[in-house]
């Protein structure tokens, strides 16, 4: 077998240039991750610490109620998300989703704006009438209110 | 049919895989011909216990038994008898009982199809299909039981998600788990393949039909997910990198590389670690797939348990199949060494940067799918990682990707010269430069991912249509342009109803109406209506273009019965192969309705070219039709390379 030496060092080269090429995929992936991820916040840890303007988060809380309004076209939903502690208003601009009520849990993602206020893209409200976003569960679990989830 | 028929079938399916897992492993260990024969009626006897059970259970969500806690949970008497039956699947325990249905008839498949690799092999496949079937019964008996009883049977069900009840149920989950289960098959070569040492161009000949199933029914699967998602969930979007998806999209990639590979085994015999890797990995992230959508770690309509005993017993079962795989491997390694070299510029190269990229890619999802889990689990912030990550570090692979595989077929095996591409990618090159333009100057498309999603479509598009130009094809060379052909008009599919969508929300009354462009849509009406567990408030729209009536769209927001629940239907119209996309929001209280309308151009196509690859992957078997004929009359003969240039 005179190629016997050949084929080994192609497989190693093979190995290099494969982990080479994984490795670099996965720093990229790090840094995109790094970049693009938002966080799960509550109004109480945006009191605590507030995000700069324009980056991406999740915010999340019941519906306070009394709070739900729209603007004069009837286009953008206002509502203040609360999770007893502190208070966060948000703007809407959207088909508002089929479960979200006053009292209830939803997850608004989305960023604040230059004047301070909360402007969703995307709105989830449960998914059904026992639900509530686990997030916002643990969160008000935290403050002390738990929530019955069934 | 009493449910204890279908709980007693599901033991004697049990009983049987446990013969067909043991018995012939012993058998081949002692030389027992006898045990060795136990193997393939264990593996029909598997089929048909399970089948009795799954029927049974059908029988029982048909006839809405009450008396079973599952049907007590899931059903209705008054969900149409089409989703009374689809709803056996749409909850835990079922679509578990489905997953495991699909596992032995798969076996029984390989019990009763030809075979060309032996009477030895064969049983150490099912053998190894035998184990593993077994892991799933024993979480069906012990965690999952879908016949349990309850005492008192209450008169009525609890109702099914409403999210649910829809075509869509029927095919999708059937379809996914036959593409999952479909590579529980591959698995089992891969394991039986280091065990009798028998890696090699045969072997993968063999293993490459199961696979090319698997991956067409994964296709099929995540193209009708997609499109279900697209129509049920009112957010306009055709794929939102939800968890969930992610979970299917994993095993895809693992099983498009494989594809990939085990070509480069079966004609040139190299890349056999590389490919036996894959194989496993395969397998492990479909189950990785279930474990993270039904262990409820995320939540979501997929995420039907909530016991966080399943997801320790789906996660020690993952475990110790990946481990015991993985194991096998690294004792068999040494004995499975690698083939013959290739140069630079060759087939096989192209299909190793095919392998490489794929996997990056699998493993982008992976981290992206993962790292919220595994920060969450440890902890940590409470993160999401959605479109902005995967679309940023994707994108540019694919399109990388499209320009390689529009190239990589004209590269001959071993070695291959280069002074013919520029000819044969000539038309590509022309009719990339033609949709870059036509982007740029005739629709106005500004951003440079558009722009290269046009041109890179193009290429791909142009490319392999001028493979199928030539004379002298063979199936596996149309199968593999046509499937090739199937991504370049999804992408152009997702490109261009991206690019070019537009979109209005408006706030209107009865007379009112949008105009975007050429469109213009009037709201005639708006009414409840009734349907059988269901009524809605329905919008009545009409919808020209350049003043010509296209079609009157009706989108509603229903509330369901039982359960309580409001949904909204979006109404879609086609127009080419693109859609006018309608939904029907809240009043505002004064006479005014919001309404949401998309026009989304070519959008159709996504779900077209996902059709075109899983033919074009099944189609490609023809060549082993061939071959097997042509080795009929030349005896033992090697497979002649069936190069694509």
């Amino acid at each position: 077998m005179i190629a016997a030496a050949k084929p080994k060092r192609q497989r190693l080269v093979l190995a290099l240039v494969a982990a080479a090429v994984l490795l670099l995929a996965g720093v990229v992936a790090v840094f995109a991750l790094q970049d693009t991820a938002a966080y799960f916040k509550s109004p109480g840890d945006i009191a605590a610490s507030p995000p700069a303007p324009g980056e991406t988060i999740r915010l999340g809380g019941l519906v306070k109620p009394g709070t739900v309004g729209r603007s004069a076209d009837g286009l953008v939903l206002h509502f203040t998300v609360t999770d007893t502690e502190a208070d966060t208003e948000v703007s809407y601009r959207g088909i508002v989703p089929d479960l979200f009520k006053e009292g209830q849990g939803v997850i608004a993602t989305g960023s604040f704006d230059s004047s301070g206020r909360f402007q969703a893209t995307q709105l989830l409200a449960k998914h059904d009438e026992n639900y509530v976003p686990p997030e916002v569960a643990k969160s008000l679990e935290k403050r002390g209110h738990p929530v019955g989830q069934s | 049919m009493s449910p204890e028929i279908g709980h007693f079938a599901l033991w004697l399916a049990a009983g049987a895989a446990l013969l067909q897992g043991i018995a012939p492993s012993i058998g081949l260990w002692r030389h027992d011909e006898g045990l060795v024969a136990l193997a393939r009626p264990a593996a029909v006897a598997q089929g048909l216990f399970t089948l009795v059970a799954f029927l049974v259970l059908m029988h029982a969500f048909y006839v809405s038994d009450f008396s079973v806690a599952l049907v007590v949970e899931n059903s209705h008497t008054m969900k149409p008898t089409m989703y009374r039956l689809t709803g056996v699947w749409a909850n835990h325990e079922g679509s578990l009982l489905l997953w495991v249905l699909v596992m032995a008839f798969s076996g029984a498949l390989v019990a009763l199809a030809p075979s060309a690799l032996g009477e030895r092999f064969r049983a150490r496949v099912l053998s190894v299909q035998g184990i593993v079937a077994l892991g799933f019964f024993a979480f069906l008996l012990f965690a999952s039981n879908p016949f349990a009883r309850v005492w008192p049977a209450p008169t009525e069900g609890q109702g099914l998600n409403p999210l649910l009840q829809d075509p869509g149920l029927t095919f999708h989950p059937p379809l996914l788990y036959a593409g999952y289960v479909g590579l529980s098959v591959t698995f089992a070569y891969a394991v039986a393949g280091m065990l009798e040492n028998v890696i090699g161009p045969r072997w993968a000949r063999e293993a490459r039909i199961p696979l090319a199933i698997a991956w067409a029914f994964l296709t099929l699967g995540i193209t009708l997910g997609s499109w279900w998602a697209y129509y049920e969930l009112g957010w306009g979007g055709w794929w939102f990198w939800d968890p969930v998806e992610n979970a299917s999209l994993m095993p895809w990639l693992a099983a498009t590389a494989l594809l990939h590979s085990i070509v480069v085994v079966m004609k040139r015999d190299a890349l056999r670690a590389w490919t036996l890797l894959l194989s496993v990995a395969g397998f492990s992230l479909a189950m990785m797939g279930t474990f993270i959508v039904r262990s409820g770690v995320i939540t979501s309509v997929h995420a039907f348990a909530v016991d966080p005993l399943r997801g320790v017993f789906l996660m020690v079962l993952m475990a110790l199949y990946i481990g015991g795989a993985l194991a096998i491997y690294a004792y068999a390694a040494g004995r499975v060494t690698e083939g013959k070299q290739f140069a630079l510029v060759s087939r096989e190269s192209t299909l190793v940067a095919n392998n490489l990229l794929v996997t990056a890619m699998l493993g982008v999802v992976l981290i992206g799918t993962l790292y919220p889990m595994a920060l969450e689990a440890m902890g940590g912030a409470q993160i999401s990682v959605g479109p902005p990550y995967f679309n940023r570090v994707l994108v540019p692979m694919m399109l990388v990707m499209a320009v390689l595989m529009g190239i990589a077929p004209w590269i001959g095996w071993r070695r291959s010269a280069t002074g013919h591409l520029s000819a044969r990618l000539l038309p590509a090159g022309i009719a990339a430069l033609a949709a870059v333009s036509i982007a740029l100057w005739v629709l106005g498309v500004r951003g440079l991912g558009w722009i290269l999603g046009f041109g890179a479509s193009a290429w791909l598009a142009a490319a392999s249509i001028s493979i199928l130009m030539k004379r002298g094809l063979t199936p596996g060379i149309i199968g593999m342009a046509l499937a090739h052909l199937g991504v370049a008009v999804s992408i152009l599919g997702a490109t261009a109803s991206g690019a070019l969508q537009q979109e209005a929300l408006v706030n209107m009354r009865v007379g009112d109406a949008i105009v975007l462009g050429p469109w213009r849509a009037e709201l005639q009406d708006v009414r409840p209506v009734a349907g059988p567990n269901w009524t809605a408030i329905e919008a009545k729209i009409d919808v020209t273009r350049h003043g010509r009536p296209l079609a009157q769209l009706r989108p509603q927001t229903r509330t369901f019965i039982a359960p309580p629940m409001e949904t909204t239907e979006s109404a879609r119209a086609g127009w080419r192969t693109g859609e006018v996309y309608m939904v029907l929001g809240k009043p505002d209280g004064e006479g005014r309705w919001q309404v949401h309308m998309w026009i989304k151009p070519l959008v159709r196509l996504i779900w077209w070219g996902g059709l075109l690859m899983a033919f074009g992957g099944v189609l490609a078997l023809g060549d082993r039709v061939r071959l097997k004929r042509r080795a009929g009359q030349a005896a033992h003969r090697a497979a002649p390379a069936l190069q694509g240039a």
